[in-house]
């Protein structure tokens, strides 16, 4: 309490007594302790501390919220916006340790159903008002959200994947796009169009290490070479044919026909080599289209064309779902507060208030049927419908062909998956490079993986 | 430091000053009794750590689990890579800084035009926070595509660099000892200005060459200038991991792990604190098999 | 004709500066983005020659209280280095002037605290803060950032009270002078330098410390650090933003480095000029 309490007089403290607190340096304990004991405290408003990513929407939303502030005079909001990894780091510590520093957190599809499994987030559907439309979120996402029918976050803005390519060049060289491509098509494309000698590579895809980088797309593409993660006793698949299928294909295309570096190239970095015009074909996130359209940032935006992501084998868990949305620690002190706030910021009338000030291009996608049926979304976004469409394609429930024990597309929802997915995506990483060979990698990720699952256990 | 002062300073010091009474000792007290809460109530919770089985992704499985966590990181594939590392990068960057900032030293010693603003300008990387460094070399000096690098290698006729991907350890090497060059410059440039010019001038009439100047007399005399850059830069190296996470995070493989990234990983990636802990202690371990390695050759130099 | 000391000299210019050039280029080249547009920001022919924006600048101040960042790290960096001295001023003292038989122990044994990583007490450490209300303050991060300067202090301390001639506070001691009187009208005024000097390289160390700065922090006491890992690694493209945010966190503890520059190269020496 006394840390808590002791803050509160020092953010009104006058410039004279922080000249005098500088001056003693020791003596501040005390001087703010008495300063604590002196001033009662009281709280006619209420503090919601957010921690949330520093991502383009979130930056709008912080912004916006001047309007939510005014509508609730009693609610004063304190941001901490950081770096998804950082971000991460910090709201998992204070959920597991009930730190209690946050009264709401940004959280991704792992996240949501395991806190609200073990009892950190407090679960949504009974506290949310009447007005606020439920029924509208997409379905995939709910279910994300969600753990064993309980939904615990409500989604602020999702995505898929898809197929980005240069329609210049394949009219160059007389090339066309279908709209479901195959990943043999693009393997196809990328010999044609790969010409180091110009700087233009064929493909570039994500090779930067770790569960939310190249394993995030691997494993779309493992999932319709028709591998799976683990089979229905959670044991480990890397052994199996159709792992390999999709690692061997994924290292010989990059290698073949990706730009150097690879092995450093996350999301933005593949984002910068395409708008740079470095690369053919890109296959990653339907945010990413935002930016490539976007004639202030992007050289090819009048000549960037998509696709659906490519499938192999199965259609199951080729392109990838993902979300950002907003949860109560059960370990804040106003919940109340903390709930209206999240039901403003993923409301309908939210995103017609971004829509108006800033745009329908910067409207969240993803989240909501009704983002879909409006003509002014439909018109400034071209690449709205395609989203749409994948994201209801992708089915964290049953990802892949054959049935697994876990939800989730790109990644599996239990607790030892960062761990796994960070181990593993190193591996994937060092055949990239050709450190190691594509057998070895996936042999030693069989073992990483039963290693962890010794320890950590498996399931939620 | 003539050798009469140094001799009458190590006679009073052994006797303390006269009538010196407890008080002069006891003021030691109040920074060795923090220190000691400081190192010893983290250790304490990271021994015991060592014996539970403690993940704060799943509290429910958390108890008692003996060595079960030594036996986990001693299974961890990537362990004795992450040892070599920290050795191979605190030896690398240690050479680099000190060979490096000897050179800079000894030509900044010189005369030169605008010598105090180009010194100015060498002082910069080290207020550079290391995620900041970390990014600015990865993305805009090594990356491959539009890196100012691949630019040079480009324009010469070569082949850009792969350098996170080929030369993992090499390139945090080079961030690092980026970092870290100023302050062996510094170091270094004011135990050289503080050499006495007759002495050289002696020596040169004497017929000794550059080389045989550096080693008889310039190398000597830095003696002290040298150790304590060494143990500064050791205690700051050998926790080295924002660079690494920025850049690598660790891979391709563990080609780029040392032991204080395993240890981040374990903590703030894996939430695994049973395994940090047992990772911590060996870290502990083996930055405490250095030390005295280097306060060894250090201690000589503490009382000049 | 031109002098063979001359030549020298020039050779020295040419050398010296190109040295200078190629270290401070990265820090160069990133105060030049943070005035670029983030499409100029990542062209593969590098832009010397463009037209200035300050647009990252305003962009950053729209979406950041630099000042409150700015503050924070202010008040830790000179909190945690009174903090320090208050307790490194009599220790360094004690075993410079007082020495025993395991001076020399006690003394390394507190540079071997620093030698254990941060990371591995990040769990006990936030637990204490958490049970004890520390977390997210400033207090906090002033203990937290002085306890880890401590050793580093003492040591630097230590080296420049050595330097202070005993006879002085001999002389004091017959006048019947205590430790305390010894030690602030004696031995700081004496070393005030060297104090000066340890006391900005315990302020750039705090100034830069990023682990315990983000981990213990979140909305309230976030100093620079945290300001700038807001500006890192979102989704598109973010270098030139990045870049003037970083200028904005380091031009404070640069400009502060540059105009005490001799005082710093004195303090890193360790009194190894006399």
């Amino acid at each position: 309490m006394s840390g808590v309490a002791a803050k509160k007089p020092g953010v009104r403290r006058s410039k004279a007594t922080r000249l005098r607190w500088l001056s003693f340096g020791s003596g501040r304990f005390a001087w703010v302790l008495s300063v604590a004991l002196a001033v009662p405290i009281c709280s006619a408003q209420e503090t919601l501390t957010i921690a949330t990513v520093n991502n383009g929407d979130m930056i709008i939303m912080r912004r916006l919220s001047r309007q939510f502030e005014r509508q609730h005079p009693e609610i004063h909001l304190e941001w901490v916006v950081l770096e998804e990894n950082i971000l991460r780091e910090k709201t998992t510590t204070d959920a597991a340790a009930h730190g209690g520093q946050y009264d709401i957190v940004t959280i991704g599809p792992l996240e949501a159903p395991i806190w609200g499994h073990r009892g950190w987030l407090l679960p949504l559907d009974e506290r949310l008002s009447p007005n606020y439309d439920l029924g509208d979120l997409l379905k995939p996402i709910r279910d994300g959200a969600s753990d064993n029918g309980r939904l615990y976050a409500l989604p602020f803005y999702a995505e898929s994947s898809l197929t980005y390519y240069r329609k210049d060049l394949f009219a160059r060289a007389g090339l066309t796009m279908p709209a479901q491509p195959s990943y043999d098509d693009i393997a196809r494309f990328a010999r044609v169009l790969n010409d180091p000698a110009r700087d233009q590579y064929g493909v570039c895809l994500r090779g930067k290490p770790g569960w939310g980088e190249n394993v995030a797309l691997i494993t779309t593409m493992a999932n319709t070479f028709g591998a799976r993660w683990f089979d229905e006793s959670w044991r480990p698949q890397f052994d199996s044919p159709e792992w390999r299928n999709a690692l061997r294909f994924y290292v010989d295309l990059l290698q073949r026909y990706g730009p150097p570096g690879s092995s450093s190239d996350g999301f933005n970095e593949s984002l910068t080599l395409f708008e740079n015009g470095r690369c053919a074909m890109w296959i990653d996130a339907t945010v990413a289209a935002g930016a490539l359209f976007d004639r202030a940032q992007s050289k090819v935006a009048d000549t960037v064309g998509f696709a659906s992501a490519p499938i192999a084998v199965t259609p199951h868990g080729a392109q990838w779902l993902w979300f950002w949305a907003l949860a109560v620690p059960s370990s804040s002190k106003h919940a109340t507060a903390a709930i209206e706030f999240i039901e403003w910021a993923t409301s309908k009338e939210y995103i017609r208030m971004v829509a108006e000030q800033n745009g329908w291009a910067a409207a969240p996608p993803g989240t909501r049927r009704w983002t879909y049926e409006q003509p002014g979304y439909l018109a400034a976004a071209p690449f709205a419908e395609l989203t749409y469409r994948s994201i209801m394609a992708a089915d964290p429930v049953h990802p892949t062909e054959k049935p697994v024990p876990y939800t989730g597309v790109q990644l599996v929802v239990t607790p030892s998956f960062p761990t796994i997915g960070n181990q593993v995506g190193q591996l994937f990483a060092a055949a990239l490079v050709g450190d190691l060979s594509v057998d070895e990698a996936l042999r030693r990720a069989q073992q990483a993986t039963e290693r962890v699952e010794r320890r950590m256990g498996t399931g939620r | 430091m003539s050798t009469t002062q140094t001799s009458a300073g190590r006679r009073s010091r052994a006797s303390g000053l006269p009538g010196a009474g407890n008080a002069g000792f006891y003021a030691n007290l109040p920074s060795i009794g923090v220190l000691l809460l400081w190192s010893v109530v983290p250790l304490g919770m990271t021994l015991w750590f060592c014996f539970r089985r403690y993940n704060l992704m799943a509290p429910e499985r958390n108890g008692f689990d003996g060595l079960g966590n030594f036996r986990y990181l001693l299974s961890d594939p990537g362990l004795g890579m992450a040892v070599w590392n920290t050795v191979l990068l605190l030896g690398a960057v240690l050479v680099i800084t000190v060979g490096l900032g000897t050179l800079l030293a000894v030509l900044f010693d010189q005369e030169f035009f605008g010598r105090g603003l180009a010194r100015v300008l060498l002082l910069a990387p080290f207020f550079v926070m290391p995620t900041v460094s970390a990014l600015l070399w990865k993305d805009m000096m090594l990356q491959p595509d539009n890196g100012v690098l691949a630019f040079l290698w480009r324009s010469f006729g070569f082949r850009p660099v792969d350098w996170f991907g080929r030369l993992p350890l090499l390139s945090i090497i080079v961030i690092v000892s980026w970092q870290w060059l100023p302050f062996a410059v510094l170091t270094l440039l004011t135990a050289v200005q503080s050499l006495d010019a007759e002495r050289i001038e002696a020596a040169r009439m004497d017929g000794a060459g550059p080389i045989a100047l550096f080693r008889y007399i310039l190398w000597p005399h830095l003696g002290r200038a040298v150790s304590a850059t060494v143990m500064i830069e050791t205690i700051f190296l050998l926790g080295v991991f924002a660079e690494i996470y920025v850049t690598t995070a660790g891979g391709p493989g563990f080609a780029s792990t040392n032991l204080s990234f395993l240890i981040y990983r374990y903590v703030l990636m894996e939430y695994d604190i049973g395994g940090a802990a047992v990772a911590s202690l060996l870290a502990i371990f083996l930055a405490n098999l250095l030390a005295l390695f280097l306060m060894r050759s250090f201690a000589r130099n503490l009382d000049t | 004709m031109i002098s063979h000391a001359t030549w020298r000299k020039m050779w020295m210019t040419a050398l010296g500066w190109a040295a200078s050039l190629v270290v401070a280029f990265p820090v160069f080249w990133m105060v030049l983005t943070s005035f670029k547009t983030e499409t100029e920001a990542i062209s593969r022919v590098p832009h010397l020659l463009f037209a200035p924006t300050l647009g990252n600048y305003r962009a950053i101040g729209a979406q950041a209280r630099y000042l409150r960042f700015a503050w924070n790290s202010v008040v830790v960096a000179m909190g945690s280095t009174l903090l320090a001295l208050l307790f490194a001023v009599p220790s360094a003292y004690s075993m410079a002037f007082h020495p025993t038989r395991r001076t020399r122990g006690t003394l390394l044994w507190m540079l071997s605290t620093k030698m254990m990583p941060p990371v591995g007490a990040l769990v006990p450490v936030y637990l204490i803060f958490r049970d004890t209300g520390l977390l997210d303050t400033r207090t906090g991060l002033v203990v937290v950032d002085a306890l880890a300067n401590l050793p580093i202090v003492v040591w630097m301390l230590y080296t420049f009270f050595k330097d202070v001639p005993r006879e002085v506070l001999e002389a004091g001691r017959m006048d019947g002078a205590s430790a305390l009187r010894e030690i602030v009208d004696l031995l700081m005024p004496l070393s005030l330098p060297g104090i000066a000097s340890t006391s900005l390289l315990a302020v750039i160390l705090a100034w830069n410390e990023a682990f315990w700065s983000l981990t213990l922090t979140a909305a309230k006491a976030a100093p620079l650090t945290a300001f700038i890992a807001s500006f890192s690694s979102p989704e598109g493209l973010f270098y030139a933003k990045l870049s003037a945010a970083s200028t904005m966190a380091i031009a404070p503890i640069l400009i502060l480095g540059w105009a005490s520059q001799k005082q710093l190269v004195r303090g890193l020496t360790f009194g190894a000029v006399k």
